[in-house]
């Protein structure tokens, strides 16, 4: 198989241990919403980042631009450590590493036009003179596909996919290299998200983007990300080239819920060999001990809850978590 | 752990011969706004014969939550008007009263909402709430009712019932959120079960467990079932047959297979062409231009021509939900229309995403 494209590229971000808690709001307990996450962003790529509701893939988004302080371990951006910096350069550093959130309308002041929205940043940056920022915000909406006249309309006077687009061309007006994509076409219609998809991927290949895509559709991040990695509660356990994950599974988890996407396919085509998984994901205040996918794993053993599997590198590039995972006959058909 | 299959092909609800548990004729839903009256859905006509599984699909604003709504009639404040009939067994839910409704409402036909705890009162316990529909349609005892609750929650998959009868709703996950509210629909044993949404506010292995559960329960007791959604792969995994919606209308009525395997309306073709499943990976996702017209300035004619590969002259024409060989469209041109579904083109790219076997 393929892409497990040209030699690694030097990263531009990487992530080294990572924590992040939180304190629930009595103060009695602590959230490990990241609890030890490794990875590189290689430049130029799309790093595709799944799990479900309460794995901690958004906080991870966050953390990544510095909108929340990691607890502990480091996050290096092009080898650089942005808490060392000072304030103003921090502030600087910070435009190169942008984030946009899935739903534009709270994204957006409601107050402000289209345009004045998208010369916000380039304002608080104090780019160039007016007429240049003028200049630099159309370029962006235009970039995006969006006709002038938008410029002067206001955010209820456009569609959910619109108003996405204007939230991408305001995240690119200070020219970023790595933008963080929180289930951004999460709130989108079907038939606009294949639009808004392709803009991603324009954008891109024209400005040599990378993006950390973060998501809970399979189709999605697999449609767009060269590599991906797989959360549950507050851990990655697989990480590797996008079509080794959808194709070769190799932690209990993925092959779950790679199983569990409805797919819209004809009863004819549809595998028979579903998992459903019993029961959810456990708290991330009292994980579970060892292996946190224990307590839903079909092929949980004592092991399992004595240690914490490593996280190796099973085959080049490819990343797992799992004491079984190089067993054979591991797969549950 | 469980094994899930697929849906069976084919209508085993059957179409035709069977007589339909509903028929809903001419359809169409007004509402009042500041600029005037607007005209949300319109002619709808479909069947839902006992035991289906029907899945309407559409995307937002399409009309396919307020059809479900308007069987029992739960509508909203600026409702004002609904033209049409819905006959369930004989009687015309567009047109009885109020205390016929009341009769049928939660007993006869039930209803569950994407997000249970909107639905779920957090100051009873979720026994206490199950159990209330089956006193207000029976007449049954505490005892009584108390035991059958336990039987039902067992059903839909909570395990150790007998305490989670009295926990209250924020005591539960949302999924057993789901299932509680399921337990509720079906506790006086409905024969149609609309569920509007049911797994969009859940995990992707949580759904696969509430589809599974909803598909086994309909076979089981041949409860029928309306599921509105806007996934193609929920209705694939949990329907038999399947009715697009879009703009306020019906514009294709086919099984579940031969819609996703030959659609017949160019509007279902492009939403199946839009998926990335079905897509080569890192290939350009095709995607259908332009807009759903605003309700206020809803086009004459085919309501999708302007956003149509294959608009052509006639289209400005009123277009009927004509008949195509035992499924309907409402497109004048399906016949000379080839167009593309979930298979097209065939091959590895058809299905990227399979578990290993």
């Amino acid at each position: 198989m393929t892409a497990t494209s040209t030699e690694p590229r030097e990263p531009i971000v990487s992530v080294r241990d990572l924590q992040v808690r939180f304190q629930t709001t009595d103060r009695r307990a602590t959230v490990k919403a990241v609890d030890g996450v490794n990875f590189d962003v290689r430049r130029g790529e799309t790093f595709g980042i799944i799990g479900e509701s309460g794995s901690g893939k958004t906080t991870i988004g966050r953390a990544l631009v510095f909108l929340l302080k990691p607890s502990a371990g480091a996050i290096l951006h092009d080898g650089v450590d942005p808490t060392a910096l000072s304030r103003s350069a921090f502030r600087s550093h910070r435009r190169d590493y942008q984030i946009i959130f899935q739903d534009p309308n709270a994204a957006l002041n409601p107050r402000m036009t289209i345009l004045a929205s998208v010369l916000e940043p380039l304002e608080l940056a104090r780019v160039g003179s007016k007429a240049e920022r003028e200049r630099q915000a159309r370029e962006a909406l235009e970039r995006v596909g969006l006709p002038q006249e938008f410029g002067a309309r206001y955010p209820h006077q456009l569609s959910g996919g619109q108003k996405q687009r204007v939230v991408i061309a305001r995240a690119l007006t200070l020219r970023p290299k790595l933008i963080v994509c929180d289930e951004v076409v999460a709130a989108l219609d079907m038939s606009i998200r294949g639009d808004v998809l392709n803009l991603f991927a324009d954008l891109q290949r024209d400005l040599g983007l990378t993006y950390v895509f973060i998501t809970h559709d399979l189709a999605v991040v697999s449609h767009i990300s060269e590599r991906v990695a797989v959360m549950y509660l507050g851990q990655f356990v697989e990480l590797g080239p996008t079509e080794e994950v959808a194709e070769r599974p190799l932690h209990p988890y993925t092959i779950a819920l790679l199983s569990a996407e409805p797919r819209p396919l004809p009863s004819s085509m549809r595998t028979d060999a579903r998992i459903v998984l019993q029961g959810e994901v456990p708290s991330p205040i009292d994980p579970p001990s060892g292996c946190r996918f224990r307590t839903r794993c079909p092929h949980a053993q004592p092991l399992c809850a004595e240690r914490a599997p490593d996280w190796r590198e099973l085959t080049p590039d490819h990343w797992v978590a799992c004491h079984f995972a190089d067993r054979p006959n591991f797969s549950p058909n | 752990m469980g094994t899930g299959r697929p849906a069976q092909p084919g209508a085993e609800g059957a179409r035709d011969g069977a007589r339909p548990l509903m028929s809903v004729r001419g359809l169409g839903i007004r509402f009042k706004t500041a600029q005037g009256v607007w005209q949300a859905t319109r002619k709808i006509d479909f069947d839902i014969a006992p035991g289906e599984r029907v899945g309407i699909v559409g995307e937002s604003g399409c009309g396919k939550t307020i059809t479900g709504l308007s069987i029992l009639r739960l509508l909203p404040g600026n409702f004002a008007g609904l033209d049409g009939k819905i006959l369930f067994d004989g009687i015309d839910l567009a047109s009885c009263s109020a205390r016929q409704m009341r009769a049928i409402r939660g007993k006869r036909i039930a209803m569950i909402f994407q997000e249970p705890m909107s639905a779920l009162d957090p100051v009873f316990t979720v026994g206490h709430q199950i159990a209330e529909t089956l006193r207000v349609h029976t007449d049954i005892s505490y005892e009584e009712a108390r035991a059958k609750t336990l039987e039902m929650l067992r059903r839909v998959g909570i395990a150790s019932p007998e305490r989670r009868i009295d926990d209250y709703p924020h005591q539960l996950s949302g999924g057993m959120r789901q299932r509680v509210m399921i337990a509720a629909s079906l506790i006086c044993g409905p024969q149609l079960l609309i569920a509007d949404e049911p797994t969009t506010a859940l995990d992707v292995t949580v759904q696969a467990q509430i589809l599974e559960l909803l598909r086994d329960i309909s076979e089981t007791s041949h409860t029928a079932l309306m599921l509105i959604t806007h996934d193609l792969g929920v209705v694939a995994e949990t329907c038999t047959r399947m009715i697009t919606m879009y703009a306020g209308e019906v514009i294709e009525d086919a099984s579940v297979d031969e819609a996703l395997v030959r659609p017949l309306h160019p509007y279902t073709s492009g939403l199946l062409r839009s998926l990335p499943h079905l897509c080569p990976r890192h290939g350009r996702l095709p995607s259908i231009p332009g807009r759903v017209p605003s309700i206020a300035e809803m086009p004459n004619g085919c309501r999708f021509r302007a956003r149509c590969a294959h608009a052509a002259k006639g289209c400005e024409a009123e277009q009927a939900l004509q008949d195509a060989g035992g499924r309907r469209v409402r497109c004048w041109r399906f016949a000379e229309l080839n167009l593309p579904g979930a298979l097209h083109p065939p091959g590895p790219a058809a299905a990227p995403m399979v578990a290993r076997q």
